[in-house]
């Protein structure tokens, strides 16, 4: 993908907090079709809940955690079936760490019933690299066999350095290399907003 | 965090915290894993340089470093070249040749660690210097204390026995007295080293009168190699007066915990009961050092070269 610096938002609010919880419903609604449309796995269970048994959600942290959280509620609220998630933290996966200094970890936790043989959803805030998608699929390797593996995003914002893409959008934004964009969620900084902004300073 | 770690009595308050936290998410995530290693220091080649005997430490430190993928050299003084008369020195710059990025080192002498780090360009770790410091193993004592206890702010340590040729003594009394914690040390008068004034602690020569105030009581081992004097009169002795027994732990408040920087003299500083019982922490001990020491090996190599 290659965006001209033309087709770049200007600098500023891209999402506000409506649109955050809008783009969230619509992927939880997304995630409950596909869940039914796969007619879940061979079972009983399964088939009553829509699939959605077989279903974890992953949250990459920082963002990607809460995010995964109310993908859950939301698909929950609007089917009654309580769903799977858990955190994958990537700092001892990632490929940059010799580039930067050294980082604090975060959690990683996974549900009781751990992610084997089940769809794991890998949740983020921005995706744009790539690379921290590829860390946590080197994460997951290491942590179960997951029968398949999707990703949803807030926001994709192009400029991919690896042949990763996501199963579910939220929207997106083609940017220019150079801006920066920032989801803000109310649990890490207090506010839901989608910020767009120019250069690294930011 | 700096680029060595040669001193408990280096890391501040944040610095501490930082490994302890950092111990406790990568105890979080490797836990309940069938493939217990993690790629972070892939590439990165550490050197345990050790010209002491160990068990428990060098192995902790080989498995840490290979739980985050580095490549371990293991050196050990006998059946080395250092027995034809190669100084430290020369050894340790011909180990750099070979590209180690870090250096574990144990020495019998007290400051070692420190003239190493003057003349390597990677990150140099204390793994024990003569009767100074052993800044992981109080990590990783303060570690298990916050693991049991739930913190460490205001806890009553009590260290005991042998604080003269003790560099676990000397690196808990540091790191336990900047997370907060109130030390006080219990040895026999010709056990107590001469600079005491100066450190963060109560001194009592009465452990019966202390025990029933402690929170943690931690056992110094006797280390009779170190002793050119008589210290005191017989073995029989020093047990009676400073040994933890079952009697003496019946003392203890009912959460106290008794810890062991290993290897024990049983029936010496500690009888086998007290070894054994619930409030043990000594196999806890064991295992928490390959987490801490993962957190120090990824703090100190896992970021950017300076």
């Amino acid at each position: 993908m290659a965006e001209p610096a033309l087709g770049a938002p200007t600098p500023g609010a891209l999402m506000s907090a409506d649109d955050v919880a809008r783009v969230v419903d619509r992927v939880a609604h997304q995630l409950i079709e596909r869940a039914a449309a796969r007619g879940g796995v061979p079972g009983a269970d399964a088939a009553a809940d829509g699939g959605l048994s077989d279903l974890v959600l992953v949250g990459i942290p920082t963002r990607g955690a809460p995010l995964a959280r109310r993908l859950a509620s939301r698909i929950e609220a609007f089917t009654g079936t309580a769903i799977d998630v858990g955190t994958v933290d990537i700092t001892l996966y990632r490929d940059d760490l010799r580039l930067r200094g050294v980082r604090a970890l975060e959690d990683t936790r996974l549900p009781d019933a751990g992610i084997d043989g089940r769809l794991v959803v890998l949740v983020d805030d921005v995706l744009f690299s790539g690379r921290s998608v590829r860390a946590a699929l080197d994460a997951l390797r290491d942590l179960g066999r997951p029968r398949a593996v999707q990703l949803a995003v807030l926001v994709d914002r192009g400029h991919r350095e690896l042949p990763i893409r996501a199963d579910y959008v939220g929207k997106n934004v083609p940017t220019s290399r150079s801006q920066q964009v920032k989801v803000k969620l109310v649990e890490t900084d207090g506010v839901d907003q989608v910020v767009v902004s120019d250069g690294a300073g930011a | 965090m700096k680029r060595h770690l040669l001193e408990a009595a280096d890391l501040d308050l944040a610095d501490a915290t930082l490994v302890l936290d950092t111990a406790a998410q990568i105890d979080a995530a490797l836990a309940g894993r069938e493939v217990k290693k993690l790629p972070t220091l892939r590439g990165r080649t550490v050197v345990n340089l050790f010209y002491e005997d160990s068990t428990r430490t060098r192995i902790s430190f080989e498995l840490a470093a290979k739980r985050l993928s580095a490549d371990v050299i293991n050196f050990s003084a006998k059946g080395s070249s250092v027995s034809k008369g190669e100084s430290l020195k020369d050894t340790a710059l011909t180990l750099e040749a070979m590209g180690s990025d870090a250096i574990v080192v144990r020495h019998g002498a007290s400051g070692a660690p420190h003239r190493l780090a003057q003349w390597v360009r990677g990150s140099v770790v204390n793994a024990g210097d003569g009767t100074h410091e052993h800044p992981t193993q109080a990590l990783l004592d303060a570690y298990t204390i916050r693991q049991r206890l739930g913190r460490l702010d205001g806890v009553r340590v009590v260290l005991v026995g042998d604080v003269l040729h003790s560099r676990v003594a000397r690196s808990n009394v540091w790191l336990l007295s900047t997370l907060g914690a109130e030390v006080t040390v219990v040895a026999p008068p010709t056990l107590v080293p001469v600079g005491v004034g100066s450190w963060p602690v109560r001194v009592s020569y009465d452990l019966d009168a202390v025990l029933p105030e402690a929170d943690v009581v931690m056992m110094l081992r006797v280390q009779a190699e170190r002793m050119n004097a008589s210290f005191f009169p017989s073995a029989r002795e020093y047990s009676r007066r400073y040994g933890l027994d079952a009697r003496r732990m019946e003392l203890l408040h009912d959460d106290a915990i008794v810890m062991h920087p290993g290897p024990m003299n049983r029936g010496m500083e500690i009888a086998a009961e007290v070894a054994d019982s619930v409030r043990s922490t000594i196999v806890e001990q064991v295992g928490n050092g390959v987490s801490v020491r993962m957190a120090v090996l990824y703090l100190l190599l896992g970021g950017a070269p300076e």
